[in-house]
């Protein structure tokens, strides 16, 4: 067990900090501490082409495909030099953390060439089809229904919280290709562009008033039919797999995130005295634990490499991390008080901290509630009877 | 950056896990717990195996001073292993505390005259601390209510913000009164010091700041330990268990209990690991991680513990149920060596500053 870094390491750290910081005093200084989601989309998609050009867009993707294959620990550095220099987080995340991962390890050789030099040089963008209005917590029950006609395939359906969809190039979708077909059977995995007449796109808007998520309606839309990810009938076990993604090495470059955002509350305690208040301080100190522990429990989970046994610490992180942050939303307002609940200006939009508050009462529902999150830990981590499913 | 048990690590911990399970049964731990006077709460049979037959009484102390050698993520292995079975040792107080106190901050004649007889269980030395302690020149007055076996120890190492000494326990003006102690395994003693004579450690500084980040480790390790044994029991007992003609296991709201355990539970051993592995580095980040893992994995444990208790039903109410051990356990854990709010407060001092 070992928590430094090598002098090698320590090197690489500093190129990765010298260009990051070099770029945001630079060419994207425009971009630096963006952290709503939804701005300035087209600047920040030349940004991650910037970073594609250098390689810095994959970097632990194999060389082949645009990325540096890079150690595990040069992965953690990179991530937490990234998100210190103030850079905004990827408007492509599904792209680089869901659908190119998702095509390397399922994709034809064909498909690989086609779409990961893409994705890693941020020329295409892409967002996730799962949810629909009747398939929430119970994924399965997906009704968007496909099938082969022409040598094409056409898509007809509805899906719901397609993330950033309103700037994205191409969909993966969770489509039914076998008629009458119930429950994770007879469902298949497609890649779709979006621009086309048969996708129409409406925004949903939130509680903090931004519109990130949409509704999603494929009337007759269209893909080739070699856009097909794995075999058909195959789609549940590529959508298990892709979730398995989601808690890889950029659970850590969203941490840092989450620094930045403690970072800010610690200095509003500081600016306005609740630093001073005992009880803020334990709530503070909490945070603080909470935070670091979760930085450990990935790293415990990224150096796992006994697969053999249920990695308790990746079973867990999903919980973890969304309880976590949507109370550091509530500390956020506890130590702002009334002020945080006023802004200036005229329009519903916020700044950092309440936009905390209000965005993270989404963390524990996403990507599966922790009502689903606590089946799941109970089932697979602990052995208990299973809830019934479909 | 590897941040996994080696495979030496992993073996101690399997080798630590096998000699508990199978020699700190609870049988012998509730004979421990009804013993009086010296042996009150120490399974002293137990002690001489662990500290004799298992060799891994000096861990975390240097070979040169006449320890295991190893390092803190190695002793915390050992505690954790320890803590599952709830084993009735002194290992905290004798070992963790004042060997520890004693190698890192003693003389070569002190280190020569204690740590053989600590090291191999023959002597049991107990730790007070008394930050109001009061020494006129060497003569030390003050007290502790609050000391870990300190009814069998023959040897006390004290310590206030600033000294550090050994004290015989026999010498004149130490006043030992054993009490009655709510976990038993556990049981504190009153020791009042009257002008008491005391030989100073050399280093005070090094002896209370190793002591206590041993300290704080162990009981962090011993809480992970014995909070995922109240998980596995727990679990254990609710798959057999059976109501309204099910596994009382399948039901949500007991399913959700458990999972909420094992969330915590896995926040604990990183905690442990982190904090054992930057002080075995020396890390920046140190003296926050012991402090933030002592804090984090003492209120893991008392939430496990009263878990198992209510998951139990009404035979995790009795006497004869080993619950009532670790929930007692737990609640000592939390008070030893400083409470949650205190230790928040060091940790809330290294990011915000002093509190004026």
């Amino acid at each position: 067990m070992k928590l430094g870094f090598s002098p090698d390491e320590e090197l690489f750290r500093a190129e990765c900090a010298d260009w990051l910081n070099g770029q945001m005093s630079g060419e994207f200084r425009d971009i630096k501490g963006v952290t709503q989601l939804t701005a300035m989309p087209e600047r920040r998609k030349e940004w991650e082409q910037q970073l594609g050009a250098h390689g810095w867009s994959c970097i632990g993707w194999p060389e082949q495909w645009g990325g540096r294959d890079a150690t595990l620990a040069q992965q953690v550095i990179f991530a937490e030099e990234y998100a210190g220099a103030g850079v905004p987080g990827r408007v492509n995340h599904i792209g680089i953390e869901l659908a190119g991962p998702t095509i390397l390890a399922f994709g034809a050789e064909e498909q690989k060439q086609r779409f990961l030099p893409d994705i890693a040089a941020g020329r295409t963008i892409f967002c996730q089809g799962f949810s629909e209005p009747n398939a929430g917590s119970d994924l399965a029950s997906v009704r968007t229904k496909g099938r082969l006609e022409g040598g094409e395939w056409v898509v007809n359906g509805q899906k719901i919280w397609t993330s950033l969809a309103h700037i994205s190039d191409w969909i993966f979708v969770v489509t039914r290709t076998e008629e009458g077909s119930q429950g994770p059977k007879g469902l298949s995995f497609l890649m779709m562009p979006i621009d086309q007449p048969g996708i129409e796109i409406r925004p949903i808007r939130q509680i903090n008033g931004d519109a990130e998520f949409n509704e999603t309606f494929f009337t007759d839309a269209r893909c080739a039919a070699d856009s097909l990810i794995g075999a058909v009938g195959d789609g549940w076990r590529i959508a298990m797999g892709l979730l398995a993604f989601e808690r890889g090495v950029s659970t850590l470059g969203q941490q840092m995130g989450f620094r930045n955002e403690l970072d800010a509350i610690i200095a509003a305690a500081k600016a306005n005295g609740a630093a001073r208040d005992p009880l803020i301080r334990q709530r503070i100190a909490k945070a603080e634990t909470g935070l670091r522990l979760m930085r450990y429990g990935a790293l415990r989970m990224l150096s796992n490499t006994n697969h053999s046994r249920i990695d308790g610490a990746a079973l867990t992180y999903k919980i973890q991390w969304a309880t976590w942050r949507r109370g550091l939303g509530e500390l956020a307002m506890d130590v702002l008080g009334q002020a945080g609940e006023v802004t200036d200006g005229e329009a519903y939009e916020w700044g950092t901290l309440p936009n905390l508050f209000l965005y993270s009462r989404a963390d524990t529902i996403y990507g599966g509630t922790n009502q689903i999150q606590r089946n799941l830990i109970a089932e697979r981590g602990l052995g208990l009877p299973r809830e019934p499913r479909g | 950056m590897d941040f996994a048990l080696s495979d030496e690590q992993q073996m101690i911990a399997d080798t630590a896990r096998a000699f508990f399970s199978e020699n700190a049964t609870c049988e012998r731990t509730r004979q421990a717990m009804a013993a009086g006077g010296a042996d009150a709460g120490i399974d002293r049979e137990l002690w001489r195996a662990f500290c004799t037959d298992l060799g891994l009484s000096g861990v975390g102390i240097a070979e040169a001073a006449g320890g295991a050698g190893l390092g803190l993520v190695e002793l915390a292995l050992v505690a954790e292993a320890a803590g599952a079975q709830v084993a009735a040792l002194p290992m905290l107080g004798s070992l963790a505390l004042c060997a520890q106190a004693v190698a890192a901050g003693g003389t070569a004649a002190q280190r020569d005259a204690i740590l053989p007889a600590l090291l191999s269980g023959e002597a049991i030395a107990a730790y007070v601390h008394d930050p109001a302690l009061r020494a006129e020149g060497d003569l030390l007055t003050g007290e502790s209510r609050f000391v870990l076996h300190g009814g069998a120890a023959q040897w006390f190492v004290v310590t206030s913000n600033s000294g550090a000494w050994i004290v015989p326990a026999d010498a004149p003006g130490v006043t030992v009164r054993i009490q009655t102690t709510m976990d038993q395994t556990r049981p504190l003693a009153c020791v009042t010091l009257t002008g008491a004579q005391g030989q100073p450690l050399t280093d005070p500084p090094a002896a209370i700041a190793r002591a206590h980040t041993c300290g704080f480790i162990t009981l962090a390790a011993e809480a992970l330990g014995g909070a995922q044994a109240t998980l596995d029991r727990t679990v254990a007992y609710a798959m057999e268990r059976v109501q309204f003609g099910r596994p009382i296991a399948s039901f949500q709201a007991y399913k959700h209990r458990l999972a909420d355990m094992m969330i915590e539970i896995e926040q604990a051993r990183s905690a442990v690991w982190w904090a054992a592995c930057a002080a075995d580095e020396a890390s920046d980040e140190a003296d926050l991680a012991v402090h933030a893992a002592k804090a984090f994995c003492a209120d893991t444990y008392f939430m496990c513990a009263g878990n198992m208790i209510q998951l139990h039903g009404g035979i995790g109410f009795t006497w004869e149920h080993d619950a009532h051990l670790y929930f007692k356990r737990s609640r000592a854990i939390m008070s030893s060596l400083g409470d949650g709010a205190w230790h928040r407060e060091q940790v809330a001092t290294h990011i915000l500053g002093a509190l004026a």
